[in-house]
């Protein structure tokens, strides 16, 4: 009897240390880390604009003339509990202003916290994986030079077992992976950057891709659209299937990114409206690569 | 008993699924009629088609009927149903109303100026424009 008690607090041991092994957070290799001071705020603008930061982390009613006031405060209701977007304004006391440029890269491509803990992937580090380092250390230093905005950051509501962080590093070794999703041609350059701002900085597919029962994308029906994981209402399907956006040109697609009209004159509403508004103001040629991009993602039929 | 409970089940399954159908086939239409006005106008800002004032006229006056009395299709019980409208509408109808009321001075502007250049019709036609995502940003929901 002592044997099998001894035994079972042996495996537990075991289990225990497994988990936190497997769950261990992993930061970025160091030669990657040492260039994240460098990076120049001019070109980091227009990546900030590809990834509409604004739109979780700039509050209610951002202002489009002004510059970004990163204080935080949008609540993502989804089924495992209230995210609240944090501060990242360069406040160093509620903000990040106390962050190294490593802090910021190992947050943005590998979601761990300057102080070793997991995020939630309600933050999209699951797609900033897959963005150049050179990119990540240009929104660094645009970041660092917005307004401070003074603001505490109000805690997530989750339920157990969503509520235990170090959970997260299991979560991450079944869908973190800086790999791309839709295999294209390498060398066709336009389709090399639409996947770049698709499936990265843009991180469309977090919201236009239906999700599992524990959160994860469900790549087999990448950019399918589905139910909305916050709030009312359906994403749409964006593939090129009868049922999302095949009837749309490439040209199609672009003005929509451009002026927020569809083929059919309608507007695009909702949380798109701001996102559309943030694509607005990148290039053309940008605008053109996310749509020849899109026209060349496998078409995935809407599930109703 | 269980028949009267039956029976008012009933009754409420029937009110809600007729749910003011009227009004939502009446802004579905309106709105509708909404964007072909505004294909027209988007061809002659890309380019596609040559200005044309009487056109852009016609345009902005056709949207601007359909709006007339737009917020009155949205009686309490037409809120479910077959609609994309928020409810963020009945939630807060005097920003609605006042989001109608604004595209409708924007739209009355845009007739007035009655641009006769390409050059002056841009600026209006953004400013109209500018309504059909705000609203839709705050007070319809993709079904």
């Amino acid at each position: 009897m002592k044997r099998i008690a001894a035994a079972l607090v042996i495996l537990a041991i075991a289990v225990a240390a497994v988990f936190f092994w497997l769950t261990a957070p992993n930061p970025l290799p160091v030669d990657i880390l040492a260039g994240m001071d460098e990076g120049d705020a001019m070109a980091g603008e227009r990546i900030f604009n590809a990834g509409g930061c604004n739109s979780c982390h700039g509050g209610k009613d951002p202002a489009a003339d002004t510059l970004p006031m990163l204080g935080g405060g949008l609540a993502l209701k989804t089924p495992f509990g209230t995210f609240h977007a944090p501060n990242i304004s360069p406040d160093p006391d509620t903000g990040i202003g106390k962050w190294s440029g490593a802090d910021f890269a190992n947050a943005m491509m590998r979601g761990v916290s300057p102080s070793g803990q997991h995020y939630y992937p309600a933050f999209p580090f699951t797609s900033y994986a897959r963005m150049k380092p050179g990119d990540v250390a240009d929104l660094w230093a645009y970041i660092k030079t917005l307004p401070a905005v003074a603001r505490a950051n109000v805690p997530h509501e989750l339920s157990f077992p969503f509520s235990v962080r170090r959970g997260l590093g299991l979560w991450k070794l079944l869908y973190l992976s800086p790999d791309p999703v839709v295999a294209i041609d390498e060398t066709d350059e336009k389709l090399v950057r639409g996947r770049y701002l698709v499936e990265g900085p843009g991180h469309c597919g977090e919201c236009h891709t239906p999700r599992s029962l524990i959160g994860g994308l469900d790549k087999a029906r990448w950019l399918g659209g589905g139910p909305a994981p916050e709030g009312d209402g359906k994403i749409p399907n964006i593939t090129p299937d009868a049922s999302g956006i095949g009837s749309w040109s490439a040209e199609d697609i672009a003005y929509s990114m451009e002026s927020g009209f569809t083929p059919e004159f309608d507007s695009l509403g909702g949380s798109m409206a701001d996102v559309q508004r943030n694509i607005a103001r990148l290039t053309a040629e940008d605008r053109q690569a996310i749509a020849a991009y899109l026209k060349a993602a496998p078409p995935v039929a809407s599930s109703r | 008993m269980h028949k009267l409970i039956l029976g008012m089940a009933a009754a409420m399954f029937l009110t809600t699924g007729v749910a003011n159908a009227d009004a939502i086939s009446d802004r579905k239409a309106a709105m509708k009629s909404n964007g072909g006005a505004i294909g027209t106008l988007v061809k002659m800002v890309k380019g596609e088609m040559d200005y044309d004032p009487a056109a852009a006229l016609a345009a902005f006056t056709t949207i601007r009927e359909d709006m007339e009395g737009f917020e009155d299709l949205f009686p309490e019980d037409s809120m479910t149903g077959d609609t994309t409208a928020s409810p963020k509408i009945w939630e807060d109808m005097e920003g609605f109303k006042a989001a109608v009321a604004k595209v409708e001075a924007d739209l009355d502007a845009a007739i007035a100026a009655a641009p006769q250049d390409k050059a002056a019709f841009m600026p209006v036609f953004q400013q109209v424009a500018g309504n059909c995502q705000a609203c839709h940003e705050t007070y319809r929901i993709k079904k």
